[in-house]
């Protein structure tokens, strides 16, 4: 009985509360949860259109060439990285774009029949060695896309360079990776020392921001990203602040925010934490732009954040293969899915080697001297590297919330 | 010897330094944030203050019981068909919704407290088991719940819930005080000062003060003991469940299977704070344990400090009064 009567009270007590307090703020507003909110997070919002088609360099490379290419039957590429594990989907994706170039080669091709084999890493740094191992010593493999991710590619680069073979990374972006004095890695995007700066010129640009607060969480990706962004800043960058893997709740950092009188904050690090922080910014009355690097660039964010993600921006060193409408039909074909961030960077990368077996350069000496100096179109954009390996004109991406979904707002940071 | 060592040690000055600016900028939404999060720990504090006050059991597993009304509150809401976008309901609908999400919430931590008072507790109390006995257990049950959770649920948090859009209200020195902040730390209060009135002028409440302060002489002046624990318990996880909804209001990403764990640890340093087995000690604790942390870490500048600071004050506050704030009086002071 007296149980009853404990909960029944509280129960009473609660209810009250909420009344109360909820009525307090009738006159103010029409109340909690409808439109009120919901709109606040897009009344800052630049509008920048959806690109909804992207030019592709007139005089592109493509995988058929001339279709007079001549080589030996056993003409190998192969592809080193992730088919499984946690991370499968960005190899997938990849190799996809691979196999395809490599069909459309050989399709036109009937003198010089590529083959393709995969390798797989799980993407994992410690796993990768074997693999990779296993590739330089196969003598018909001239040549490799790969590997995805900057750990794997960061542990087995020594292993390419001691056997000479050329390798082209479609997604790697961690700076130091050019570093070593490696003369056989390549990377068919720009790194995150690129991200950064073009990040900052769009926020200050075409997203006219006046005042950015630059917020990283604790991986070396999000320091990284957060350190060239915040430098390309400069006297926009309204403060700096830290968050952890794993937190959930940011009101202390979205006070500083806020009390800053910041536009715009840029999240360097994953949407696992940027989902809930762009959540929180929006529900505390932050009407600027959310933005985040390729890290938060994900479906995940959109699903965790909800409508709060209507103000948010991303930055991408990726190229919106589905715009490209010839890639987009035949990658969808061959896969039976659209094409993934990064198909189209493998999809090049392969062209890259493919239009140098055509040109006769059937060795890994040969192959390599032909990438070294490579400097013509592939579909996405102009590949040439630097002595390092570095892309001499890297393209990054902007990206937006567009009615649930990431849309391409064309190429930032020029 | 020793000059040349500290000499050696690396200085790198990065890892603290102490923003004062920020802090004086940034005081008063520090101070409503704070204030907001310190009536939750106050309200998971009271679970633990009361059960040590009855029984002088720390209840580890009180975290389990606040996270399972979580879990509660997230399946009613869930049905109810929010998610991470705020509803479009009217007010009242968003009213009766949260209130039956608040019930439902209250009923599965109560409920997750008695059965744990069932299984782990009173079977060691029939066989009179040591204190250490039940300290572990506690442990234990804690464990199996949480892990019980991850194996249920897996690793990830649940989809957030957006219960409302937040509306601003009251501007106090340039900083707003919304809705959200009023709900919780009202409606809080409102809890504490009905659970203070229950324990102090009701029966049942005297049956909780006799027992506290001597079981064995309640017992023969005709109070049901195992009657008033299991009230004890289910008070409780009443307020456990209260604060379950007003969590997962606050910080709309944070049910998950350990995600009571840092919470319950810290509702028990305000329990501690302002003296375990005083209900009111419990609201003391929990407001200082909030505002300690949230000026902490935006005077040095960064969320894992919270933690470091609201601790570091608990260990100095004890060591100058170790009974608490308001010390321990749950027997005592009003009987």
């Amino acid at each position: 009985m007296y149980r009853k009567k404990v909960s029944t009270t509280l129960a009473v007590a609660a209810a009250l509360g909420l009344l109360l307090s909820s009525c307090a703020n009738q006159p103010g507003t029409s109340g909690s949860g409808d439109t009120a909110g919901a709109g606040a997070g897009a009344a800052n919002k630049v509008n920048i259109p959806a690109l909804t088609k992207i030019d592709t360099p007139a005089g592109a490379v493509l995988p058929k060439g001339d279709g007079k290419g001549k080589c030996p039957a056993t003409t190998t590429l192969a592809y080193a990285g992730a088919e499984t594990g946690a991370n499968a989907q960005l190899g997938v994706n990849i190799f996809n774009g691979i196999q395809l170039a490599i069909n459309e080669h050989n399709a036109a091709n009937p003198g010089c029949q590529v083959q393709f084999k995969k390798y797989d890493t799980e993407g994992d740094p410690n796993k990768a060695t074997g693999p990779v191992t296993q590739v330089v010593s196969e003598p018909n493999i001239i040549g490799v896309v790969g590997l995805p991710f900057s750990g794997e590619s960061k542990a087995t680069g020594n292993i390419f360079e001691q056997k000479g073979l050329v390798h082209i990374t479609p997604s790697a972006t961690g700076v130091s990776l050019t570093t070593n004095g490696w003369t056989t890695f390549f990377r068919g995007l720009g790194n995150d020392g690129v991200q950064g700066p073009a990040a900052a010129k769009f926020l200050t640009g075409k997203l006219e921001a006046k005042k950015i607060y630059v917020v990283q969480d604790d991986s070396e990706y999000g320091i990284g990203l957060a350190t060239s962004t915040s430098a390309g800043l400069s006297s926009a960058l309204a403060g700096t602040e830290k968050v952890t893997t794993g937190q959930k709740d940011f009101s202390a950092v979205i006070s500083k925010i806020i009390n800053a009188k910041a536009d715009a904050v840029f999240y360097a690090g994953y949407y696992a934490e940027g989902a809930p922080f762009d959540q929180q910014l929006v529900a505390k009355g932050f009407t600027g732009t959310f933005i985040g690097p390729d890290g938060v660039k994900d479906d995940q964010f959109i699903k965790q954040a909800g409508d709060a993600s209507n103000n948010a921006y991303f930055t991408c060193p990726c190229i919106p293969g589905e715009l490209i409408p010839t890639f987009e039909t035949a990658y969808k074909k061959l896969a039976n899915a659209e094409p993934g961030t990064y198909s189209i960077e493998g999809y090049d990368a392969a062209t890259v080697l493919l239009s140098g077996i055509d040109a006769g350069k059937q060795t890994r000496p040969d192959l390599l001297a032909w990438v070294k100096s490579y400097d013509k179109d592939g579909l996405s954009k102009h590949y040439k590297w630097d002595s390092k390996g570095e892309l001499q004109a890297p393209t990054v991406y902007g990206y937006k919330v567009d009615n649930g979904k990431i849309v391409p707002v064309g190429p930032i940071g020029e | 010897m020793l000059p040349s060592l500290l000499a050696s040690m690396p200085m790198d000055n990065d890892w603290i330094s102490f923003d004062v600016p920020s802090l004086i900028e940034n005081f008063w939404s520090a101070t409503f944030d704070g204030l907001t999060f310190g009536s939750i720990y106050a309200l998971v504090a009271l679970g633990y203050t009361l059960v040590y006050g009855v029984l002088n059991l720390i209840n580890f597993a009180h975290s389990e019981v606040f996270i399972m009304g979580c879990f509660g509150v997230w399946f009613t809401l869930s049905a109810l068909n929010f998610g991470p976008s705020a509803p479009h309901l009217g007010f009242w609908a968003i009213v009766g919704n949260l209130i039956l999400a608040l019930v439902v919430g209250m009923i599965v931590s109560a409920l997750t407290a008695v059965i744990v008072e069932r299984v782990a507790y009173r079977p060691l109390r029939r066989r009179n088991a040591p204190r250490l006995a039940f300290l572990i257990t506690a442990i234990g049950v804690s464990f199996s719940i949480q892990y019980l959770l991850y194996l249920w649920r897996g690793p990830s948090p649940e989809r957030a819930l957006t219960m409302f859009h937040p509306t601003p209200i009251f501007d106090v020195f340039g900083t707003i005080i919304d809705s959200q902040q009023i709900v919780i730390v009202v409606a809080a209060v409102i809890m504490m000062i009905v659970i203070d009135l229950f324990i102090s002028r009701s029966r049942t409440g005297r049956g909780i003060r006799a027992v506290a302060q001597d079981p064995d002489t309640a017992t023969l002046m005709g109070v049901n003991k195992e009657r008033i624990i299991m009230t004890t318990f289910i008070i409780g996880g009443i307020l456990a469940g209260a604060a379950a909804l007003f969590y997962t209001m606050k910080i709309p990403s944070g049910v998950q299977y350990n995600g009571g764990f840092i919470l319950g640890i810290k509702a028990f340093a305000a329990a501690v704070l302002g003296g375990i087995g005083n209900v009111r000690g419990a609201l003391v604790g929990g407001l200082l344990l909030g505002l300690i942390g949230n000026y902490g870490q935006i005077l040095l500048g960064n969320s894992q400090w919270t933690d470091v600071v609201a601790f570091l004050v608990l260990v100095l506050v004890l060591i100058l009064r170790p009974q608490g704030v308001l010390g321990s009086s749950l027997g005592r002071s009003k009987a």
